[in-house]
């Protein structure tokens, strides 16, 4: 009797931890994490409502939540109002220039560091670490000048010729990649009389596509979002990017916000959709930078 | 014979080594190249400059450290180095609170993991200036959501980007929304954790904040060091956001210049006032800034940055 009445006890006991385990474990984290998402989209949420809102219904208070007949025409409006598709075909050329630079001269860069064995190879390694805590303005007045120089100001010269020296970060995670790619494996090559570069070009690039595609995509952000480099560099607004045209429908007195959130939410969708595609080597990419 | 077949062998190892050396600068050349043409070399520029006067039209005049000394009397200067750390202290430190407190409840096996972390990254993909666009909107004082939000509720309802007092708090504000990346860092970091030690902790008897404070935040203090001095970095270049929100009242440091960070301000010197040499002894200064305060950080993170000998 008594046995069993400090079973049940027990088993009361061991129920009401599970709920508030339970609770403490599973529903809070959740309503946490649930309102936390509900605002971190709700900005996405209010681009979209804004950029199908008329003039009207975006300034009136109170507020309107929903639109009463989705304006499309802000598009086909934010879209002629400024040479919106020049700008994007200069930012996608600027882009494509840029990730080919970077393509050739990374991995290169990233080989020499990880898989041959020659004196100074750390020292080079450690310097170049190191120019990574170098802030973009210390560089910025001398490299101005000098591409001053060279005649290359107000040409896209300036935003793509660096990414064909490679540059620190994207040769640090290539040469982590090709650390962990078992050197049993381009031993028997080199035996054969295989030269580096051979073993570079068809054994180590086609085993390093999904690092080598995680550049490219950091690259595409990199040169799609930037704005202090075509800011210094491109004056003709012939040859602005899509980062420095959106700003011409800040006015001087107001701002047309339905066809700027219009032309915003074009500026923006494409990566979106690009992440969709791409999510795990993504996640792998930011992942991979935390460890030193 | 015996000695002249190791000299043989010897010139072979050099012979080897010599090749091995020749292919390994060919390989990194393109990154040498780079690094003296686009860094080496203008750094050692940048220091000349600054001790020029220098507008881009006619040659340098070499004024010794008046520039630095004029940086010294410059209010604007003082200014944005507040404005600037104002953003470091208050942005940096809080956002990386935040980042970890959610991937530290997405790390409890939570279903819907991998939304919860789209969910947060995505924000980190829009562009900067689209996203500084669409917080202008979002902060807009008269007609912007968020104060009608705060009205509903019966809350004070800041004049965000106009008032001098709240340029800052919303660019802070703003600043949350991009902590995606930090957190999928963490996470990463987290997942990494091993098992064992939390396992070992609860059979003696460890609550969760001792679990926190004793295994996870010294297993993933690496993660911590790393992001604190890329924070630091970035902080100390804070431009884009900044250059945008002062659009709004059509001027480059905002009101009363509030949002004149740093690299606005030296932006400001170079390109707008032509002064070239006083913007370049402000960029030697932010050199030495980042440089001390990096390096600060590393010697104190022998007392706080665990590296596991298992991982």
């Amino acid at each position: 009797m008594q046995v069993t009445n400090e079973l049940k006890t027990v088993q009361l006991d061991r129920k009401k931890r599970t709920g508030k385990q339970i609770l403490k474990e599973s529903v809070l984290p959740h309503l946490l994490l649930t309102l936390v998402g509900l605002l971190f989209l709700f900005p996405f949420a209010w681009l979209a409502l804004t950029s199908v809102k008329t003039e009207d219904e975006i300034f009136r208070i109170p507020i309107v939540w929903w639109p009463t007949q989705f304006q499309w025409s802000n598009y086909s409006m934010a879209v002629t109002t400024i040479p919106f598709l020049r700008y994007t075909l200069n930012t996608l050329f600027i882009c494509a220039v840029a990730i080919c630079g970077q393509l050739i001269s990374s991995p290169l860069v990233a080989y020499g560091l990880s898989r041959i064995q020659f004196k100074g190879r750390d020292v080079i390694f450690i310097v170049m670490m190191s120019t990574m805590i170098l802030p973009y303005q210390v560089t910025m007045i001398p490299m101005y000048v000098l591409f001053n120089k060279l005649g290359m100001l107000d040409s896209y010269w300036p935003l793509t010729l660096p990414a064909f020296f490679g540059s620190a970060f994207y040769i640090f995670l290539l040469r982590q990649f090709f650390m962990n790619i078992p050197y049993e494996l381009t031993e028997s090559a080199k035996m054969d009389g295989a030269s580096e570069f051979r073993i570079y070009w068809q054994m180590i690039l086609p085993l390093a596509r999904p690092a080598i595609f995680t550049v490219a995509l950091f690259q595409f952000l990199g040169s799609w979002g930037d704005f202090l480099g075509p800011l210094l560099y491109l004056n003709t607004p012939d040859k602005w990017t899509l980062s420095i045209g959106l700003r011409s429908f800040i006015g001087e007195y107001d701002v047309s916000w339905g066809l700027l959130m219009a032309a915003s939410t074009i500026f923006t969708l494409p990566i979106i959709v690009l992440y969709f595609f791409v999510q795990k080597t993504f996640i792998q990419g930011i992942s991979m930078t935390g460890f030193k | 014979m015996a000695h002249s077949k190791l000299n043989t062998n010897m010139a072979g190892i050099r012979k080897r080594e010599r090749k091995a050396l020749l292919t390994g600068l060919l390989f990194t050349s393109p990154w040498i190249l780079g690094f003296l043409i686009f860094q080496a070399y203008p750094i050692l520029m940048s220091m000349y400059y600054s001790l020029t006067e220098y507008n881009l039209f006619s040659p340098p005049e070499w004024v010794g450290l008046k520039n630095y000394a004029k940086l010294f009397v410059d209010e604007k200067f003082y200014l944005s180095l507040y404005n600037t750390i104002f953003i470091v202290v208050f942005g940096l430190i809080p956002h990386l609170i935040f980042a970890l407190t959610m991937a530290l409840l997405l790390n409890t096996n939570v279903k819907g993991q991998a939304l919860y972390r789209t969910i947060y990254f995505l924000p980190t993909l829009v562009p900067a200036v689209a996203g500084s666009l669409l917080w202008m909107w979002l902060l807009n004082a008269q007609y912007g959501v968020i104060n009608q939000i705060l009205g509903y509720l019966g809350l004070y309802q800041p004049n965000w980007l106009v008032d001098a007092d709240w340029t800052k708090p919303a660019i802070v504000l703003m600043g949350f929304w991009g902590t995606g990346t930090t957190t999928v860092m963490y996470l990463a970091a987290l997942q990494d954790v091993p098992k064992v030690y939390y396992e070992a902790a609860s059979i003696d008897g460890a609550n969760l904040w001792r679990k926190f404070w004793h295994i996870t935040m010294p297993a993933i203090s690496p993660v911590t060091l790393f992001l604190l001095i890329m924070g630091l970095i970035d902080g100390f270049q804070y431009f884009t956001q900044g250059f945008i929100f002062a659009e709004a009242s059509q001027s480059i440091g905002g009101p009363e210049n509030s949002l004149l960070f740093y690299a606005i301000y030296l932006y400001q010197v170079a390109f707008s006032f032509l002064n070239m040499g006083h913007a370049s002894a402000m960029a030697w200064m932010l050199f030495v800034f980042v440089l001390a305060l990096t390096l600060l950080i590393f010697k104190t993170s022998a007392k706080w940055v665990y590296y596991g000998g298992e991982k």
